[in-house]
């Protein structure tokens, strides 16, 4: 058995790029949407979900 | 051994997620991005940081996925040319049945996830200009008119109009105006493409103004709308978000692109072959340099607007 068979083969890490690059996109996602609730909510309680804002708050 | 390098060669190539990335074109993704975040920057109405980059996003992603619909749709006449024959499907990296699922999911998110984050009006920008650039440009007026440069330039032009609509929730004279200039650019910008790289379209039968009408009336048609260019970017210049800047920087470029249009014109095709059309080559530089310039100095003026200087 001169030759060995590898156990990576270049399709393998094809498929590992493309989960990695997958898994982040999601999680960079997450993140996004996670910020432009607290961007919006943050900045407008009459606009963000409908809720008209307290006395305080106007 | 043989066995196993047998296998290799012809084994099907699979995707990585770089070629799921080049299917949404990320040069044209700059450019639209670019103009875009102007659009939004220079617009009268202040936008919350993280709304804006979630906006520029989207928008992006959306002008992405239209470019993954052009490829799953040209993957034919993508295979017969030179320039187009390493993109994800011709090269089989990517299947077109895989462009297309991209390509749609991408477009519904990025247009449902622009009303989320800015408003209806920016939405409904987008998703038109994914229509106009996929079914208008790609699939009716691209090869069927030479004039598909200048109406599909339209999904191009669209941009800088989304990112405005994303701060004002609406549409004005400066936001057409910016739609406007991208548009006239276009034609010349890729005609003067188009000139020395001639025989890829004639391969692909796409008909390119060079081809259906021949190269000295394609000269003929840069020069005029660089001189129709001109009057729009100087137009642009007179509006709210224009000023002596933005003024200066339009009438030095305008100056080199209309001399630049002037020699193309002047040119004969001997002229051109003889130097391996080194004022074609010259001009599509000119023209990168030309839109973001443009661009680039209407942030400038508004830049200088938060110091008390610039705009009229």
């Amino acid at each position: 058995m001169a030759t060995t068979i590898k156990a990576e083969h270049e399709l393998h890490r094809r498929r590992f790029s493309r989960n990695v690059g997958l898994g982040v996109v999601l999680i960079l996602f997450v993140g996004l949407v996670y910020g432009l609730t607290i961007a919006k909510v943050g900045t407008d309680p009459n606009d963000a979900l409908g809720i008209p804002g307290t006395e305080a708050s106007q | 051994m043989t066995d196993i390098r047998a296998y290799e060669r012809t084994a099907p190539q699979e995707a990585g997620f770089g070629d799921y990335f080049a299917l949404l074109k990320p040069r044209v993704m700059s450019l639209v991005v670019f103009t875009a975040l102007v659009g939004l920057i220079v617009a009268p109405t202040p936008v919350h940081p993280v709304v804006a980059l979630a906006s520029i996003l989207f928008i992006a992603i959306g002008g992405g996925a239209s470019g993954a619909l052009n490829m799953w749709w040209d993957a034919d006449i993508d295979r017969l040319m030179r320039r187009t024959q390493k993109r994800p499907i011709p090269s089989g990296r990517v299947t077109e049945g895989e462009a297309f699922a991209i390509g749609i999911t991408l477009s519904v998110m990025a247009v449902v996830m622009l009303f989320l984050a800015a408003n209806a009006v920016a939405a409904g920008l987008l998703a038109f200009t994914i229509f106009f650039y996929v079914c208008v440009y790609t699939m009716w007026l691209k090869r069927s008119t030479p004039q598909n440069i200048v109406i599909g330039g339209a999904a191009g032009a669209l941009p800088p109009m989304i990112g405005w609509a994303v701060a004002t929730g609406g549409v004005s004279v400066e936001s057409v105006l910016m739609f406007a200039l991208t548009f006239a650019w276009t034609p010349p910008h890729f005609w003067a493409l188009a000139l020395f790289v001639k025989t890829d379209y004639a391969d692909a039968k796409v008909p390119m103004l060079t081809v259906t009408h021949g190269r000295d009336a394609t000269r003929r048609q840069i020069f005029a709308y660089t001189l129709a260019l001109a009057v729009v970017s100087l137009a642009l210049g007179f509006t709210s978000i224009g000023g002596p800047a933005y003024m200066g920087v339009a009438v030095v470029l305008n100056a080199l692109f209309i001399t630049g249009a002037w020699g193309i014109l002047k040119r004969s095709d001997a002229d051109s072959e003889a130097d391996k059309h080194a004022a074609e080559r010259k001009f599509f530089k000119l023209s990168l340099a030309y839109l973001f310039g443009h661009f680039g100095a209407l942030l400038v003026e508004t830049t200088l607007a938060h110091w008390g200087l610039g705009g009229w």
